[in-house]
């Protein structure tokens, strides 16, 4: 299993330093230094000079790519694509644009990411499987039908009406919980709690929905025939064979997404004053701060392909005939 | 069930612990504290006085740090008053010869001005670590080794905090700050041209900048960050120098009246050398952010105790603070609405002033309603449920605001917006009779006033220059109105009829929006930043506006980093674009016509790239005259070209409406300053009184939502036991 993973790593790189180019080049589709040096600068009684030496003070006075002046390896190297990437291999994400350190940020964003983004992925896993579950117990029922057209109604809604809503009633009609807001400690509790049920019940449609299909196209097999004929009670059919047995299509859904919990959710961040990795990205985005965004898609990158290892690692842990090699 | 009844008893247990308003989303510990609820959006990219140019950073700035003037908090029109100066400084003037000549003197007359500002004694500084020396005298945390740095992460780390009195250096000190190389001041430039040797030094600071960055380079490499402190006390400025302990001296090329206001912004507040040598230190902005973008260190009412730009900075009182006195006269009514009652009283009142960032307008809102934001603005989407305007277009609350006690509160905006023609495109550019005319006829046709009632909810007031109420030029009544766009009726301005644009049209060439001699349709070119399913109606309704006429206008979205470039290059046709005033000068405002502040050709704020001859040398009479009937004869003159000339359709003023609960007291809104948080009140009692009556928790839903879940459940388990309990299908008895 450790060549298979030292493999996996070793294929990331090539595909880091892809997004890493495709990151570079569609951000300067959009946007030249002289644009970042702008924004960063104000629209006000700004000059050609103070724009020269903002870009100069940040590397970006050299060409993007390719530098047609430099000797040797200088071309490639003396560029901006080149000076920034190479030191995101090391995590060294350097300072935003406006002047403040990128790790720093991201170190004191975490903490209020997670608090969010954990509860959510926990309660959301399970209330999605036990929900899927009941109704896949009940199949070709009442419940059935109504649980899908439930889960399809709840599909349908955008998680914006959901945030919008939950404020509305939650924390503004019934005073439960504050609207917005974040502290850190024990107190975060209150802020947390209504963002978490929002992102759980939104979640709940097309949770149940994937997991249900998951389900019943296990409860179909023969293993389960075979269960029930010995007299099982479905219970012990449903939570010892057919969710043992349906666990690789769940696991290569949530498993994935574990490390991306460090980034944050963008919208509920946003709504509820949350001060995490998700409005950091997005505040970066609308700054056009591309030292932010570059590394936050890096981060990214590395977080998912972490991911993906992890997927497959958990395939040997819950069935015993995969094999990494 | 079990399951679900726990975390719900065990959250109603939680919220139940704190307190009686479970939704405060402030500490427990805070409430009725003498703290003041704010909100900020975006994030300050610095706290540096010389380099922070927004009104947002100067919300925070404002508070700290103290230019030696300030506008008056309840006069208007605007007035220059002391803050840190003993009095408003009068400028004197000197020919080329070094001779002194009286106050009234021509501006072409003077070759410099002095401006000799003499501050009070007995000014000081808030704690902070700079000024924290040992036993022995000594500085404790200006000579740190950077190990001693590497172990501290804030500010609050360093044990040790002082204080020292304000000197006249400090403030010489910043005005040499705005040249150095590292601090990239945005009015360098513009200062450089007025402030005598200020560019000269700026040249000198680059060069020593340049040989230390090389000598840094050389030994640590070139990303290390940690460049060496450049003791601006070693390079002397003729503009600028200390007379005595408290007084400076400023030295100004020529004439130039507005520098009186320049005085009264943050660029030119103090900043002591300790400071400055302090955040320098190496390590310092290694990761930490210790540094002036950050930590701000003035003589100001407050300080800032705490930097959390992604959540809340706050703002408590300075223990050193010398007190300042409420103001004792003010406009009329002022008294009336209780702004005068603490006259005399030394501010300021409220101990601490709590930040909290608030990136959406709907949560923002919400708990303006609940108490929780002591005031707010009003955005579009609330606009009804608070304000509504009755038949002769006063302004006042719903019913619903008023049962809450909430004051209402506007005041006409010190900026301008407007649609301007590119003076370099061919068809709407220029001076000829042809492109004057078709200007003027579209000036005609854009109704504001309907723009103002459908996009603005009534907040704005037309245009009629580029000059908004308030400041020296605008003229009310029959004499401010322009009479290309308006006629006088009925004692109040009326639009021109759309058949007179329709005839300045014609005349134009272009009758009824076409072109007489090809016959081919007019079709113009309107370059926007707006582009979002949300602005479809406001670009519909610009589309109807040339329709009048019969000209086709076509809509051109683009970024808004595309559109500067646009305007940069001279490449669009019409666009539109607003300013705000940096001080209450009709200068500000004239200038942005100003042929050789040309866009397109200098980079300058003249956007439209008009150019008239008569109308630059106007203004070049006009800026350094001090206000009268002399300037104002030409201000009124230079309007009347620019009316003619239609550069711009002038578009609207608009207006401010802000709401305050009933226990703020002392509001008064000002478009000039952002310091008047220190003559601010909060009647705390009440404020508790009202949060608890409005935000009594309301529990019968969750008990409701267990009922429910209940009776959901109840049928899945009486059919689950009864499949439990089934017997298996007898063979032969179906599928």
């Amino acid at each position: 299993m450790t060549a298979y993973i030292v493999r996996r790593v070793l294929y990331a790189i090539p595909i880091l330093i892809g997004v890493n180019l495709i990151t570079f080049a569609l951000f300067f589709v959009v946007n030249t230094p002289d644009d970042m040096a702008r924004m960063q600068l104000g629209a006000k009684r700004v000059t050609p000079e103070a724009i020269e030496k903002w870009k100069a003070e940040r590397g970006y006075d050299r060409p993007l790519l390719w530098n047609a002046q430099a000797a040797g390896a200088g071309k490639l190297a003396d560029t901006i694509f080149f000076e920034k990437s190479v030191k995101l291999f090391l995590f060294d994400f350097g300072n935003a644009d406006d002047g403040r350190n990128i790790r720093h940020e991201i170190l004191s964003r975490m903490g209020p990411s997670l608090a969010l983004a954990i509860p959510v992925f926990l309660i959301g896993i399970a209330a999605n499987v036990t929900m899927a579950m009941l109704v896949a117990f009940f199949r070709a029922t009442a419940i059935d039908l109504w649980g899908v057209v439930l889960a399809v109604s709840m599909m349908s809604v955008s998680t914006l009406f959901y945030i919008i809503g939950g404020q509305y009633l939650v924390a503004k009609s019934w005073s439960l919980v504050p609207i917005s807001g974040y502290q850190e400690g024990l107190d975060a509790l209150k802020f947390v709690v209504l963002p978490v049920v929002v992102g759980v019940v939104s979640g709940i449609g097309s949770g149940v929905r994937w997991y249900r299909t998951i389900f019943l196209e296990e409860m179909g097999r023969d293993y389960v025939r075979t269960a029930r004929a010995k007299g099982l009670a479905e219970t012990t059919v449903l939570f010892r064979h057919v969710l043992k047995n349906a666990m690789i299509p769940i696991l290569t859904g949530a498993v994935v997404v574990i490390p991306l919990l460090f980034m944050g959710s963008l919208l509920s961040e946003s709504f509820f004053g949350i001060p995490g990795l998700g409005s950091y990205t997005i505040d970066a985005i609308q700054a056009q701060d591309f030292a932010v965004v570059r590394s936050m898609v890096f981060l990214g990158s590395v977080l998912y392909i972490a991911g993906l290892i992890l997927t497959d690692v958990s395939y040997t842990l819950v069935d015993p005939r995969v094999r990494l090699a | 069930m079990r399951a679900l009844a726990i975390p719900l008893i065990a959250w109603l247990a939680l919220a139940a612990g704190c307190g009686d308003a479970w939704n405060d989303p402030y500490p427990a510990g805070e409430r009725g504290t003498n703290t003041l609820y704010a909100s900020f959006i975006e994030r300050p990219k610095t706290l540096d006085p010389a380099r922070s140019y927004t009104a947002d950073e100067w919300g925070f700035t404002s508070q700290v740090y103290e230019p030696p003037l300030q506008y008056h908090y309840l006069k208007r029109p605007y007035e220059l008053i002391p803050q840190t100066a003993a009095e408003v400084p009068r400028p004197r003037f000197f020919d080329r010869d070094g001779r002194e000549l009286p106050a009234d003197a021509p501006a072409e007359r003077v070759a410099y001005s002095e401006y000799e500002i003499r501050i009070q004694p007995g000014i000081r500084y808030q704690p902070h670590p700079a000024f924290a020396r040992g036993e022995d005298g000594a500085p404790l945390y200006l000579d740190l080794p950077e190990s001693e740095i590497r172990r501290r992460h804030k500010l609050s780390d360093f044990e040790k905090t002082g204080t020292r009195e304000l000197t006249a250096d400090d403030y010489v000190y910043q005005i040499k700050r705005l040249a150095h190389p590292r601090v990239n001041s945005p009015i360098f430039g513009h200062m450089s041209e007025y402030i005598v040797g200020l560019k000269e030094l700026g040249d000198r600071l680059k060069d020593e900048n340049a040989r230390l960055v090389a000598a840094h380079r050389e030994r640590f490499g070139v990303a290390d960050k940690g460049l060496p402190w450049i003791d601006l006390t070693r390079f002397p400025l003729d503009g600028a120098q200390a007379v005595d302990r408290y007084t400076y001296r400023v030295r100004i090329k020529g004439k130039y009246p507005q520098f009186a206001y320049w005085l009264a912004m943050p660029f030119f507040a103090p900043l002591p050398v300790e400071a400055d040598r302090f955040y320098s230190q190496r390590g310092m902005n290694d990761g930490r952010n210790l540094t002036l973008d950050w930590y701000p260190v003035g003589t100001g009412p407050y300080m800032l105790a705490e930097n959390n730009p992604n959540a809340r900075m706050v703002l408590e009182r300075n223990p050193h603070f010398r007190g300042e006195r409420y103001p004792s006269a003010g406009e009329p009514g002022d008294a009336a609405e209780g702004l005068l009652a603490d006259a005399g009283k030394r501010a300021p009142f409220i101990d601490r002033v709590v930040f909290t960032r608030e990136k959406e307008g709907i949560p923002y809102w919400n708990k303006f309603l609940q108490g929780y934001y002591d005031q707010s603005g009003i955005a579009s989407d609330n606009f009804d449920q608070a304000v509504r305007i009755d038949l002769e277009g006063e302004a006042s609350l719903t019913p619903e605001m008023e049962a809450k006690g909430i004051r209402l509160r506007t005041s006409v905006g010190t900026s301008t917006f407007y649609l301007a023609f590119n003076f370099l495109d061919p068809v709407v550019g220029g001076l000829s009779e042809r492109a004057k005319k078709l200007r003027q006829a579209i000036s005609i046709a854009v109704d504001w006033e309907e723009f103002i009632s459908i996009f603005q909810n009534g907040r704005g007031i037309p245009g009629m220059g580029p000059i908004p109420p308030g400041i020296f030029g605008y003229r009310e009544g029959r004499e401010g109105v322009n009479p290309v766009v308006y006629e006088w009726a009925d004692g109040k301005p009326r639009r021109r009829s759309i058949e007179a644009a329709r005839k300045l049209l014609a005349e134009a060439g272009f009758p009824d929006g076409r072109d007489a001699q090809t016959g081919e349709p007019l079709v113009l070119y309107l370059d926007t930043v707006q582009r979002g399913p949300g602005d479809k109606p406001r670009l519909d309704w610009y589309r109807r506006q040339f329709a009048k006429l019969g000209i086709q206008l076509e809509i051109r979205a683009t970024d808004w980093n595309r559109f500067q470039e646009k305007i940069r290059q001279g490449n669009t046709q019409l666009f539109f674009l607003g300013w705000n005033a940096d001080y209450p000068d009709p200068e500000n405002f004239m200038f942005l016509l100003n042929g050789p502040q040309a866009r397109a050709r200098s980079g300058g704020e003249n956007a439209a790239n008009y150019q008239n001859p008569e109308y630059d040398r106007l203004f070049a009479q006009m800026k350094n005259m001090d206000n009268g009937p002399e300037r104002q004869a030409i201000i009124d003159r230079m309007l009347a070209i620019a009316r003619e000339d239609a550069p711009w359709v002038w578009g609207f003023h608009p207006k401010e409406y802000s709401l305050a609960h009933e226990w703020v007291g002392n509001v008064k809104p000002n478009q000039m300053a952002r310091n008047g948080l220190k003559f601010y009140r909060i009647d705390t009692a009440s404020r508790e009184a009202r949060r608890d009556e409005w935000n009594r928790p309301v529990l019968w839903p969750l008990l409701a939502l267990l009922a429910l879940v209940v009776l959901m459940a109840a049928p899945a388990v009486r059919a689950y036991r009864r499949r439990e309990r089934a017997a298996a299908r007898p063979a032969g008895s179906g599928a």
